[in-house]
């Protein structure tokens, strides 16, 4: 298993460059360039392939179980084999579940991830540009504040949160995710942030000041622009955290009215236990959204779940 | 502090103002400092999640440490930290090294190794329970005896089949990590052990481990820190049954305090949490050396 290096003849940017292309004809294609491109000294890794295959495997069953069943009905799920595909496909699992409010879970998912995510990288911003720009010994202890929250598993404070919604007359309102959703989110944004305007050269701060501008000014209109990729990555770092966070929903809210996603797929698991195939049509209406968000912007949001690692 | 507008800007150069600051600060401090305080603070009184809070001394503390369901609970921890490590570790970094490779049908698999990500912990934990169904899952449905086992029910089991999930659904994160690591080395190091003749286990045991050394450190950290987050995959997928055998300490807390109603006892297990979490984290920081700039640059 150790030989799965492979040497990377031409450059290794290229790896960049093909993950965009081929998908389809990647098998193929790549078996009889592996040979060609390379150095010729090495042999085919045959062994770290398998490995990958294996590996393939292991991923795309459960995902394919779990589609495949989601398109059963009942009757077909406790009597066919249930790893083939169903004789006649039904929507209707899918149609049960948007019939059970699965529209409102969706839009109180979005709400609570837009409204946690868009407070938090403003006021994540506001900071770290103050902590880069600024001096004093206020700043460099808030900095300081923030990295001591990386270290600290800080869902153990569930309860002292739990304690300070129900006495703010918050439990069970959407309000009651969205504020710990954006303190939880401020430490890591703060510092990823503050990397990437350590970056922004200094003479441009210098020449927008000559130009009689204000650090307020400044912020928005060098300081932002400069920095706009790293900002929608830790967007969607934290979104994705939000969006299929359970831990805060599950002691915070209580009614349907504010159900989100994930703990409406827990809920449905309850309701109808069972009805397998329904069950696993709600997760996969579940992981639609993020699904067709990877299709358009793989990339994008790859970077953004390793945000808190790179850079 | 100076103010953003005045006309001593230049010559005083102080940068903006710390206000800006606060809105952040001010947010963290009521949302994650004083809960901090205030699970300590809780530890150490009676309260049933409703009524009132009453301090009762060092009784929560008695209870917990007292409890042998808490040694368990710390036991199935360290036992699920491990496994999930030695699991999770090599799986990760080989496969990083193999999608961050050139060949076409490498990115197009990563493409799909990639897709665990999107899925929240209570998906796959769903997913899963179905999967594992003896009577109509994978078992019955490769027609494999073996795998139709009561998976989740059997205490001797479950902790494996816990560790297994948990790597499903983390180890495609942490072979993101190591991709954008290996890609990091420079090509012509390959080069030059190519023209020493070295082969291809050679150049990954002298070039590709040491040059990975920040990222494995990274990587680790997370996985291990990580473990003590593994809380709704757990709680979804077995409810920490059956019995004890996978009540993990951060579900013995929720458990403790939402469904037993003894929030000093799950105060005192989250105080535990805080110094087992903070205590790993300044351990592995030691262990990894003092370079931590250089390991978060690693990981492009």
């Amino acid at each position: 298993m150790a030989s799965t290096t492979q040497v990377p003849a031409p450059p290794a940017r290229r790896t960049a460059l093909s993950n965009k292309q081929g998908h389809k004809h990647g098998h193929k294609h790549g078996q009889r360039s592996k040979g060609a491109k390379g150095p010729g000294r090495l042999r085919p890794n045959y062994l770290g392939g398998l490995g990958g295959w294996l590996w393939l495997a292991i991923i795309i069953v459960p995902i394919y179980y779990v589609v495949v069943t989601s398109l059963k009905d009942q009757a077909g799920f406790f009597t066919s084999n249930p790893m083939m595909p169903p004789t006649e496909p039904t929507l209707d699992n899918f149609k049960l579940v948007l019939d059970n409010d699965f529209t409102r879970y969706f839009s109180n998912s979005l709400i609570v991830t837009i409204g946690s995510v868009v407070p938090a990288l403003l006021v994540s911003f506001m900071a770290a540009y103050a902590i880069v720009r600024g001096k004093g010994r206020f700043l460099t202890w808030t900095n300081n504040t923030f990295l001591l929250g990386l270290a600290i598993p800080l869902h153990a404070t569930i309860i002292p949160i739990y304690w300070m919604i129900t006495k703010a007359h918050l439990y069970d309102t959407l309000l009651a995710l969205i504020l710990p959703s954006i303190a939880f989110a401020i430490p890591i944004s703060v510092l990823i942030l503050s990397n990437f305007l350590r970056d922004v050269p200094n003479e441009l701060f210098e020449s927008m000041r000559l130009d009689g501008c204000s650090d307020w000014a400044m912020m928005w209109r060098l300081a932002l622009p400069m920095t706009r990729p790293a900002v929608v990555t830790v967007g969607i770092y934290n979104a994705l955290g939000v969006w299929n966070g359970f831990l805060f929903p599950l002691i915070l809210t209580q009614s349907p009215s504010t159900r989100v996603l994930p703990l409406s797929l827990w809920t449905f698991q309850g309701e109808f236990s069972v009805n397998i195939p329904a069950v696993l049509a709600s997760v996969v209406l579940a992981t639609l959204p993020l699904l067709v968000i990877y299709v358009v912007a793989r990339r994008q949001l790859l970077s953004g779940l390793t945000a808190g690692f790179s850079k | 502090m100076s103010t953003s507008t005045g006309s001593s800007r230049r010559v005083l150069e102080k940068g903006p103002s710390g206000w800006l600051a606060a809105p952040a600060l001010v947010f963290f401090l009521i949302f994650a400092i004083i809960p901090l305080f205030g699970v300590l603070f809780l530890s150490f009184t009676k309260w049933d999640g409703l009524g009132e809070i009453k301090l009762d001394g060092l009784s929560s503390w008695t209870t917990v440490l007292t409890d042998p369901v808490t040694g368990n609970a710390l036991w199935v921890t360290a036992k699920i930290m491990f496994f999930s490590f030695i699991v999770q570790a090599p799986i990760s970094l080989l496969l990083g090294v193999f999608t961050s490779a050139s060949q076409k049908y490498r990115a197009a698999l990563a493409v799909l190794y990639f897709v665990p990500l999107l899925l929240s912990s209570a998906a796959v934990a769903i997913a899963f329970k179905a999967l594992l169904d003896p009577n109509f899952g994978l078992g019955p449905g490769l027609g494999l005896p073996f795998l139709a086992q009561d998976w989740l029910g059997n205490s001797d089991l479950v902790l494996f089949v816990v560790v297994f999930v948990i790597a499903w659904q983390f180890v495609p994160f942490h072979t993101l990590i190591y991709q954008g690591g290996v890609r990091q080395i420079p090509a012509s190091l390959y080069e030059a052990a190519q023209i020493d003749g070295a082969g291809r286990v050679q150049q990954f045991f002298a070039i590709t481990l040491p040059q990975l050394k920040y990222t494995i450190i990274t990587s680790s950290t997370l996985m291990v820190v990580g473990s003590l987050a593994y809380f709704d995959l757990v709680f979804v997928l077995t409810g920490g049954g059956p019995g004890y055998s996978t009540r993990l300490l951060p579900l013995h807390m929720y458990l403790t305090g939402f469904k037993a109603n003894d929030m000093g006892a799950a105060s005192a297990l989250g105080v535990i949490l805080v110094v087992i979490g903070l205590a790993l984290a300044l351990l592995l920081q030691r262990l990894g050396g003092k370079n931590r700039n250089a390991s978060q640059l690693e990981g492009a």
